[in-house]
């Protein structure tokens, strides 16, 4: 028996929307595994894993509040990553943007006005994009690998971040513990629903996914973007600038993930930490793959992804599960995607030995 | 500066250096056959812990050492049966594997956090080691020193003197030109990808076993990143791969140094010194698009497929 490729010559739409569906029983089945294997049973673990944390209201708003920054960085990598664009320094682009909204949060502590809400949001975007146009100026200028330019940069962010909080932005009146002040009323996101943590931001993803799909399937500068990525030689033939597509796809990107940081530090935190984010630059690259760079697939494959953080928490407390597993899922559903993706182009040709149709056995 | 000092400084950027060179000269090896490997953080920490609890469990660094090679190898395959055999996007899939590495190291390794290791041992060669200066300058570190250097003569050796470095050369300039002469192009891809696994393991080893001989999560603190820029640095040439490890070691030990010396700059800033220098250091080489041209593999990062 031999197991062969064969391609479909045309891509299979049913296969587009079939992958990710098939990536995630794949995972559910590898991590059934590897829970007997740490010695947990499979069932209970799941259940504590994916079940119960989306059990309750509260639950449900919570996994809202996890899925609203890895929606708004998916959105902006994605039409990225379909230009070629590889901005994988989406965490640090969140943290420059929640350093710099928080700045702001900071200098304005005694002033109460409804102007310093507005003023930390397009801090935060300003602070992103500015940390996404060093990448993109090195790549244009001096054709430097975004990859790992944007990466590097993702750690000079957090050390700027961990400098703040350690000396000049420190708690005056704090216990000397490495965090700023907790911002006042005015430079906290309002909450949407009472008794949760449920706040603003989610408006804005969910702003930013509609903005999305409107910029990437109904304007020219989308479709430029589309071309690229399809076929940088035709759209060279069109005219189309690469150096411009470079430029707008890392200062969109970089700015929805610095306003991702801005809502995180004002919503849910509420402070400066040394820490402002689990991951959510690095796990938005998989929203992005798993939501088929389309906004609406991201905003799924968000709160799939959101459900794999709440699970961790869950089952670290319930049943005293690593929070690492959290990783280890998110890694295994991009693996089995990239895997199963195959289909999308090739089917999988099954040649029995004696089976072979005439003209092709030697 | 005394002689004393001098040694124990240089020997520090020995052993910063000693895991980039491991992780780089691996992936040159992989990025010569056309393959794009962008896992080497993943592989390098789910080595780094493998080598970690193995030694911690045998009690034998060498065995360690061994359980890295392997396991290094095992994320290097899985990255191949994607890429290789089921034709995926190579930068997705080298990410998938760094992120997937991430999760996986910390969920091995989080029974280790805080407990010493089986480290790795200095070893006194009779006579060598004795010389005055040139002995504690050159003959007195552990074996996986001595182990990279061979490893970086050996691949360079393979790769531009022997018949079948030529056809791995070969496969990653032009895919289908070989595979036409009826070079096996996967099958030698394959080989590849899992040779850079192996010492991905080994860097990771190196930093568990003899750098800092303690596990913490996600230590490899983006060095696996930077041995990727060393390899462009290099223009894929073994030689300056060396030079260019050396370089980074030195710059940071070098910031440790002035970190050490109280100098009232903060260690946060001293800290982003060796990524800023990764960033520098790809400016410079990559400004040159001619030089990138000519050396880069042509078919870096294409997928291969025969009946296409």
């Amino acid at each position: 028996m031999l197991l062969k490729l064969e391609a479909r010559g045309q891509r299979s739409r049913p296969m587009v929307y079939l992958t990710p569906v098939l990536a995630i029983v794949l995972t559910l089945i590898a991590g059934t595994i590897m829970f007997a294997m740490l010695g947990y049973p499979p069932m209970q673990a799941l259940q504590a894993y994916f079940i119960e944390p989306i059990s309750s209201a509260y639950g449900l708003s919570e996994l809202l509040v996890k899925a609203t920054p890895l929606a708004l960085i998916g959105v902006g990598l994605a039409i990225g990553f379909r230009a070629n664009v590889w901005n994988i320094g989406a965490e640090g682009q969140l943290t420059i943007g929640a350093i710099f909204a928080g700045g702001i949060a900071l200098v304005f502590y005694e002033v109460d006005s409804p102007f310093i809400l507005p003023l930390m949001i397009v801090a935060g975007l300003l602070g992103g994009m500015l940390w996404a146009a060093i990448p993109a100026y090195l790549r244009v200028r001096f054709n430097a690998n975004e990859i790992l330019t944007s990466l590097m940069l993702t750690y000079v962010a957090i050390l700027i971040l961990s400098y703040l909080v350690h000396g000049p932005w420190r708690d005056p009146d704090g216990l000397n513990f490495p965090e700023s002040r907790i911002f006042s009323d005015s430079a906290v996101l309002p909450v949407l629903l009472e008794g949760t943590r449920l706040h603003l931001g989610a408006v804005f993803a969910l702003l930013a996914v509609v903005a999305g799909w409107v910029f990437i399937s109904r304007t020219l500068i989308g479709f430029q973007v589309r071309v690229i990525g399809l076929s940088p030689m035709a759209a060279d033939y069109a005219g189309f600038s690469q150096k411009a597509v470079i430029w707008l796809t890392l200062l969109l990107s970089g700015a929805l993930a610095g306003l991702a940081g801005m809502i995180e530090v004002s919503g849910p935190i509420g402070q400066l930490l040394p820490t402002i984010s689990p991951g959510y630059g690095f796990t938005a690259i998989i929203v992005a793959f798993l939501g088929r760079l389309h906004p609406l697939g991201i905003l799924i494959a968000a709160l799939l992804m959101a459900l794999t953080y709440l699970g961790g928490e869950v089952a670290q407390i319930d049943m005293n599960l690593p929070l690492a597993i959290t990783g280890v899922f998110q890694g295994m559903i991009l693996f089995f995607l990239l895997a199963v993706d195959v289909l999308i182009n090739y089917r999988i040709r099954i040649d029995w030995p004696g089976n072979r149709p005439a003209g092709e056995g030697q | 500066m005394e002689s004393t000092t001098f040694i124990a400084i240089f020997a520090t950027i020995v052993t910063a250096s000693t895991p980039l060179l491991f992780a780089a000269i691996g992936e040159l090896v992989v990025e010569k056959s056309g393959v794009l490997n962008l896992g080497v953080e993943g592989m390098m920490l789910v080595g780094a812990v493998s080598a970690f609890a193995v030694s911690t469990g045998t009690g034998s660094p060498y065995l360690g050492i061994v359980a890295a090679i392997g396991a290094g190898g095992v994320m290097a395959l899985l990255f191949g049966i994607l890429t290789l055999t089921l034709l995926a996007n190579q930068v997705a899939t080298g990410l998938a594997l760094t992120l997937f590495g991430v999760g996986l190291s910390a969920l091995i390794g989080q029974g280790y956090v805080g407990t010493p290791a089986t480290g790795l041992a200095g070893i006194q060669i009779p006579w060598l080691s004795d010389i005055p200066v040139l002995g504690g300058l050159l003959f007195q570190y552990d074996i996986m020193v001595y182990m990279s250097l061979a490893l970086t003569a050996a691949v360079s050796w393979f790769l531009f003197r022997t018949r079948p470095g030529l056809i791995l050369r070969a496969v990653g300039e032009s895919h289908d030109s070989a595979h036409a002469i009826g070079y096996g192009v996967i099958p030698i891809r394959y080989m590849a990808v899992i040779f850079g696994g192996m010492t991905s393991g080994l860097a990771g080893a190196y930093l568990t076993l003899a750098y800092t001989p303690l596990w913490t999560e996600n230590m490899t603190a983006g060095r696996g990143w930077i041995a990727l820029a060393l390899v462009v640095f290099s223009t894929w040439k073994p030689g300056r791969l060396l030079f260019g490890a050396y370089l980074f070691g030195a710059v940071t030990i070098g910031q440790l140094h002035i970190q050490g010396l109280g100098v009232a700059i903060p260690s946060q800033f001293l800290s982003m010194l060796p990524y800023l220098a990764t960033v520098i250091v790809l400016v410079l080489i990559s400004r040159d698009q001619l030089r990138i041209r000519l050396n880069a593999p042509a078919c870096l990062g294409k997928v291969f497929h025969p009946s296409a």
